[in-house]
């Protein structure tokens, strides 16, 4: 049988991508439109918190505690040749609250929960429920879109500020128990090396993650195509999409706080 | 099989609507990149008649009641469902439309996260009724579809003929002025079609509910059309032979994207076009 290969145009491509980006464009733009919308599903909020938020507690625990003791051990080895051991709990604590905090926390969650929205969305689809839902007299965006978008930002707040405490714990556990620097020294420099901006900057990446990694979750859900090989494709991509997203997003956001609080 | 009565608040809405037809297709036409599914497709719904819709496998029979329901536009044409144009109206409005229209899918389309009475009760928790009223009319209407057992169930629990009627129970508990039905016994065994095809008929002439019906069983269309639903009886009773019945059924043919009958059951028997004769024979 010979081989057939299907030429694609770059302006379909281009065009294709344009259309992607207007849908979720839309898509992330009526999720938040609805928040000032009746009805607004609090119980499905309240749910997707839940799954969101506690679901991803061990992964997020884990991973902030390895984080924060690897920053520490990594650090340690080069500043012991200089002398200065005790500005271990500087490094770490500005490394976990800045900018590994948010960023691992985003990573993870997205791996988590939006392969797992786009797959739940995707079968939806699949299987005309979200049809059906629209034939109902419900609207699909309020109903499943909106409760996700509103609960994984909510909830990864929280979570990356979870994961900053255990970060700077593991940093703690490696630099006393491995480098034997004092507990109280180690606690103090983690605490005053911190400026608003460095809290600031901390808190507002996790609500952005957490609105990307919903939207770009939901978005690939509801655009699935093709029965369960699409639902699969849908998943793959979201986590993909999510995860450069959050990257891409954090280098901007990171910058653009440099450029209105200065450089330290 | 006899099926419970059903009780209902507001019998024949449809009756208030002071639009001449429940459905309207004007010169409507929709395709699917090359492929033309439906050409120019013009038809009338009256209202209380139950029309059943025939064609080949990929004719656009769903799609049609896809374009009924305002699921999809179509390309060009134009579509009125109780005297609203479906093919002007904003997601927003559709909306409120669908809420007198019932809908009842190819696969059933259930909630699979929801159990059968969250399913079935799923548009009045929407509308924000009462808890206590939710659990009274789905009781009432899984009677009537014979599943009240089932109220605690998952639809993965159930099989295809009762999922069927779990999601007729769904389309029917508001009391819809039009029903959508997509292949209602599509891959069912004869005793529940035909218990399926009661459900329709009582709906038909007890609650007078206009209604769509895309189905491959043709069987299924003419017991429609030769039976009544007989109240004091509760059950589908056939005409008697060599009577004319005077039943609001109609059929509807559907070839290479346009229409090529739209008649009642004795015209449909009296055609001479090749191709109906052969579908029907």
């Amino acid at each position: 049988m010979a081989l057939e290969i299907e030429l694609i145009s770059p302006f379909d491509v281009a065009k294709d991508l344009a259309l992607a980006v207007q849908e979720y464009t839309l898509l992330a733009a009526r999720s938040v439109a609805n928040f000032f919308r009746r009805p607004l599903y609090m119980g499905d909020m309240l749910q997707q918190a839940d799954l969101i938020g506690f679901g991803s507690l061990p992964i997020v625990i884990l991973t902030g505690l390895s984080v924060g003791a690897l920053l520490a051990l990594n650090a340690a080895s080069t500043l012991q040749r200089f002398g200065g051991i005790t500005l271990i709990g500087q490094l770490v604590s500005l490394g976990m609250v800045t900018e590994l905090g948010p960023l691992i926390t985003g990573l993870m969650v997205a791996g988590r929960n939006a392969s797992g929205m786009a797959s739940e969305l995707g079968s939806m689809i699949v299987t005309e429920q979200i049809d059906a839902m629209r034939a109902l007299g419900t609207d699909p965006t309020k109903k499943l879109v909106t409760p996700r978008v509103g609960a994984t930002a909510f909830m990864l707040f929280f979570l990356t500020i979870i994961a900053d405490l255990l970060g700077l714990c593991g940093g703690w556990a490696v630099a006393h128990l491995i480098f034997g620097l004092d507990s109280r020294q180690y606690w103090t420099s983690v605490w005053q090396i911190l400026v608003f901006r460095d809290v600031f900057t901390g808190l507002i990446k996790p609500v952005l993650f957490g609105f990307i990694i919903a939207t770009v979750g939901c978005y690939y859900g509801m655009s699935t195509r093709g029965g369960t090989q699409g639902v699969g494709r849908s998943t793959t991509q979201a986590v993909v999409a999510a995860s450069v997203l959050i990257l891409v997003v954090d280098f901007f956001v990171t910058k653009l706080i440099f450029a209105i609080f200065g450089y330290r | 099989m006899s099926t419970p009565t059903l009780p209902i608040e507001n019998p024949v809405a449809s009756v208030a609507n002071p639009s001449k037809y429940a459905i309207e297709f004007d010169n409507v036409s929709i395709a699917f990149d090359e492929n033309v599914v439906l050409d120019g497709i013009s038809f009338q719904l009256p209202h209380g008649e139950t029309k059943a819709l025939f064609g080949v496998a990929g004719s656009g029979k769903s799609t049609l009641l896809k374009l009924a329901m305002g699921l999809m536009p179509p390309d060009s044409g134009r579509i009125f469902v109780l005297g609203e144009e479906v093919t002007r109206m904003s997601e927003a409005e559709l909306f409120e439309l669908r809420r007198r229209v019932g809908i009842v899918f190819q696969e059933s389309a259930l909630f699979d996260s929801l159990k059968v009475y969250e399913n079935v009760g799923f548009r009045l928790a929407e509308e924000k009724t009462p808890p206590d009223e939710i659990e009274r009319r789905v009781r009432e209407v899984l009677r009537f579809v014979e599943l009240e057992r089932t109220y605690d169930m998952y639809p993965s629990e159930l099989s295809g003929g009762m999922r069927r009627r779990v999601a007729i129970a769904r389309a029917i508990i508001t009391q819809p002025e039009v029903l959508l039905y997509d292949s209602p016994t599509g891959g069912l065994d004869p005793v529940t079609s035909n218990t399926i095809v009661e459900l329709i008929v009582k709906q038909r002439d007890v609650y007078k509910t206009s209604a769509l019906m895309v189905t491959h069983r043709l069987q299924d269309a003419f017991t429609m059309a030769t039976h009544y639903f007989d109240s004091a009886k509760n059950q589908m009773v056939a005409y008697p032979k060599g009577v004319r019945c005077e039943v609001p059924m109609s059929f509807l043919i559907l070839k290479d994207g346009k229409v090529i009958f739209d008649g009642d059951a004795q015209q449909l028997a009296a055609s001479r076009d090749d191709y109906i004769r052969e579908y029907i024979s």
